[in-house]
This record gives C-alpha cells, structure tokens and sequence, in this order.
C-alpha cells in the first residue's frame, strides 16, 4: 500500500509528511519528523506519555493515525517553550522538581498547559481530575499538582 | 491496511461494503486502533468518518437530540443544552477513559465496541435512545439494546454504520442518572454500572421508568421489570427493593480479576439504588 501524504501544522510550522496507511501519529511525530519529545508508554490510551495537543484538545497520539492528522493543527512538547523561554508550566516543574526519571514529563506539561489555558484557575481536584491521564511512577503526583498550581498562579499574574 | 477518508456516508457505506477483508469505520479509534496496534485485529480497510459533516453534529428537534456518531465525549460534555436534558447520559460518556480519550472516543463507539462494561450504554438504553444506522439496503433506527449481540460482536451487518445517536424528546418531571462502580475513582472500567431513566406525575407518581444494567452480562440490559416495579409508585424504599430485586435477577455475570460474578450481582442492587434516587432527585428538580 503506498504511503499517505500528509500535509499539517506542527507546532506552527506547516509540516508535510508521508507516513504507512497503519502507522500511529505518535510513531510518525518520532520516527518520521524526529520530534523524539514525545514517548511512548503503554502505546494503548491507558499512561499519557505521548500526549498532544491537535486542534486545541489533548488527545494520545498512540491513538490516532498519521492519515487523520491531516489538515490539523498540532502542538507536542518541541512547541511549549517559545522565543527561547520556557512555559511557566516547564520553569515550575522544574522548580518543583517534578520529574524524576522524566519520561511522563512531556505528555503531563502538555496536559497540564491544556488545562491552564481553558482553566485558568483549577483547584486541586479538578487538575487531579485533568491529569487522571498522565501515569507518573516515581513522584507520587504531589509534586506535579503543585507544579501545576505555582505554574496557574504565575500565569494568573501575568494575564 | 488502507486509510480512506470518506467524505459522505454513501462512500463510507461503498466503501465498507466493498471490503473482501475486515473493514472498520474509524471514529475515535481509542478501541479500534489499540486493537490494532496489539494486532487483534488486521482490517483491509479502515473508513475514517470523521470528515463527513452531518456526523460532526448534536442537533436538537421534534424528535429530540441527534448525536452525530463522530462528535467525541469532550465535545458532548460541552453541549450545556444536551447535558442540561440528559446528565445521566452526558455523565455515563464522560465516564469513560481520561481528557485524552474524550477528545477523541464516541459513544457510537463504545456501543460498536461491545464491551459488556461499557459505560455509555446502559444509560443510553435506560433514556430509550435509539441509533441511525445506513448501510448498503439503506437507512434503519433500532434501540440501542439491539447493538451489542455479545463481547466485541455487534449486530450491524457488512457495510453498515452508526451515523447517529437519537434521545428522544423529554417529558416535564424527568430525570436520569448512571453509576458505577470502579475500585478507582477514575480511569477504571466498570465493575458494575446502571442507568436509570424516570418521569413523574404532576403528584410525584413515577410514569415512566426504565433501568439497565452494565458489566453484570455478556451485553448490557434492559431490565424491564426493574422499570415495571417502579411505575405507579412514589418510588419509595418498597418499590426500590422490589426494582433492585428485578435488576438482581437480570445480571448474569461472570468472575474476571475486578470482580466475582456474586459481588457484581449484589453490588448491581447498590448502584442501581442509589441511580435511581440520583434520577428521582433530578426529576424533581427538572424545569425549576
């Protein structure tokens, strides 16, 4: 079966790509345009490791193929930071340290962004709520949802 | 495998039709593309529905709401008018999976997906939905209830798809209501799940009821003398306990690592109690 041309906006550049008829946006983000910031965990729906941003939602792109990418505007983690500075979602998970091994850390910051940009001030359960999607094995979550709200907080601030 | 994208039903439905092989439409894709992904399932042709327009819509008539089978969860939990009208099934959708499957994940698709647990189907048959179906001999309407036939088989034939999901129009005094039971709070799969769906009269004696139940049987029920039990009554603790018996008897489950087949059938009669006070309050409560 000949390859799909696929023609979209990644991280606000216009991006072509060809990708298999049955390959995932996840694997043609990394294995076709290189953009290796997104990971893949359970490769199911079920961790949230490969999270990004198509058309204003977050969705995992382990669930969705490189064909229905076609036309959309994606953002993955190579898009969060801009001009050089770092989203205050990055600058307080580093602050807060929390990450430990890391590999949640892209698909939680986008999560995590998501929400702030439709919510600008969500209490600790709703962003328990919002992240229910993003597996991290080594923090303990604690230090994510505060991360999350020092992140909201300086965002708030600056609006 | 081929990806098309159609961009009318009758070329989704030609070209499903036309498969020698499996062919599958592709709406959310968080079931199908998981299965795929794991190699379960190898189609020939994968029909991407979600470029047709008349499926991107929720629309409101006479008749009641049209879901159109390729508007996603997240985009359903933002209809205020749908979810104002039919909480019960709005919160069964948004129930399932994370943000990140509900931007993607329909409920036409988790009724085609056939999992006994799954969670929008047990409220969509207690509210008495309907799903418009096209295929090659032409367009159908069936109860949701005739969908799933068993685990993963469903009883839409070759070319066929879900173009819609139907609500129909509300009675004043109605509420509805679907519960479940999961060990975690989110992100977790049925245990038990029951919708119920009511109507009072203008004195508080329930007219209309329907209840059905969810992963407590090969496919989700309609448990009519659940429904039965309760019409004619203030749907007090009596006919409670008459309806949960009813819904006690309907569940045919079996031991899997989330539950044994006797807890799920004595949790059955739990959830559904506590749904159907949900759907009582609500009721009330309608059109103040």
């Amino acid at each position: 079966m000949p390859k799909l041309h696929i023609t979209t906006n990644v991280n606000g550049s216009a991006t072509e790509f060809l990708a298999r008829p049955e390959q995932t946006l996840l694997s043609a983000l990394r294995d076709e345009l290189h953009l290796i910031g997104t990971k893949e965990g359970c490769g199911s729906g079920d961790c949230g490791a490969c999270s990004i941003e198509v058309d204003g939602r977050v969705t995992c792109s382990c669930l969705m193929l490189a064909g229905e990418a076609e036309g959309k505007i994606i953002r993955t983690i190579e898009g969060v930071a801009a001009n050089g500075q770092l989203h205050p979602v990055q600058k307080h998970f580093l602050q807060e340290a929390a990450l430990q091994c890391g590999f949640c850390t892209p698909g939680l910051i986008i999560a995590a962004k998501n929400l702030l940009e439709r919510n600008a001030d969500p209490t600790e359960t709703e962003i328990r709520f919002w992240l229910a999607g993003n597996l991290c094995r080594c923090t303990g979550y604690d230090k994510i949802i505060r991360a999350v709200q020092a992140a909201a907080a300086e965002m708030r601030q600056s609006a | 495998m081929e990806y098309v994208v159609a961009r009318s039903i009758d070329e989704a439905v030609a070209r499903l039709a036309a498969a020698q092989g499996a062919a599958h439409a592709l709406a959310g894709g968080t079931d199908l593309i998981v299965q795929m992904t794991a190699g379960l399932r190898r189609p020939e042709v994968v029909v991407d529905i979600k470029n047709i327009p008349d499926l991107r819509r929720i629309t409101r008539d006479e008749a009641g709401f049209h879901i159109g089978s390729a508007v996603c969860g997240a985009e359903i939990n933002e209809h205020k008018e749908l979810k104002a009208t039919w909480p019960g099934v709005v919160e069964a959708i948004d129930v399932i999976g994370s943000m990140q499957v509900q931007s993607k994940a329909t409920p036409a698709g988790n009724l085609c997906n056939a999992s006994p647990a799954a969670d929008s189907v047990p409220a969509m048959i207690a509210a008495g939905a309907t799903v418009t179906i096209v295929g090659p001999q032409g367009r159908r309407e069936v109860p949701v209830e005739e969908i799933p036939v068993g685990p993963g088989k469903t009883s839409l034939q070759k070319g066929e798809v879900i173009v819609a999901i139907n609500l129909p129009p509300r009675k004043p005094r109605s509420g509805d209501a679907y519960l479940r039971f999961t060990p975690r709070t989110e992100m977790d799969i049925a245990v038990v799940g029951v919708g119920v769906n009511l109507s009072l009269d203008e004195d508080g004696t329930c007219s209309a009821a329907r209840v059905a139940v969810g992963a407590v049987a090969p496919t989700a029920l309609l448990v009519p003398d659940a429904g039965m039990a309760l019409i004619g009554t203030k749907v007090d603790e009596a006919a409670l306990e008459k309806a949960a018996a009813a819904v006690r008897a309907a569940c045919n489950p079996i031991d899997d690592k989330r539950g044994t087949a006797e807890y799920r059938i004595r949790t059955s009669a739990v959830i559904f109690k506590r749904a159907a006070a949900e759907a009582l309050a609500r009721a009330k409560t309608s059109g103040r």
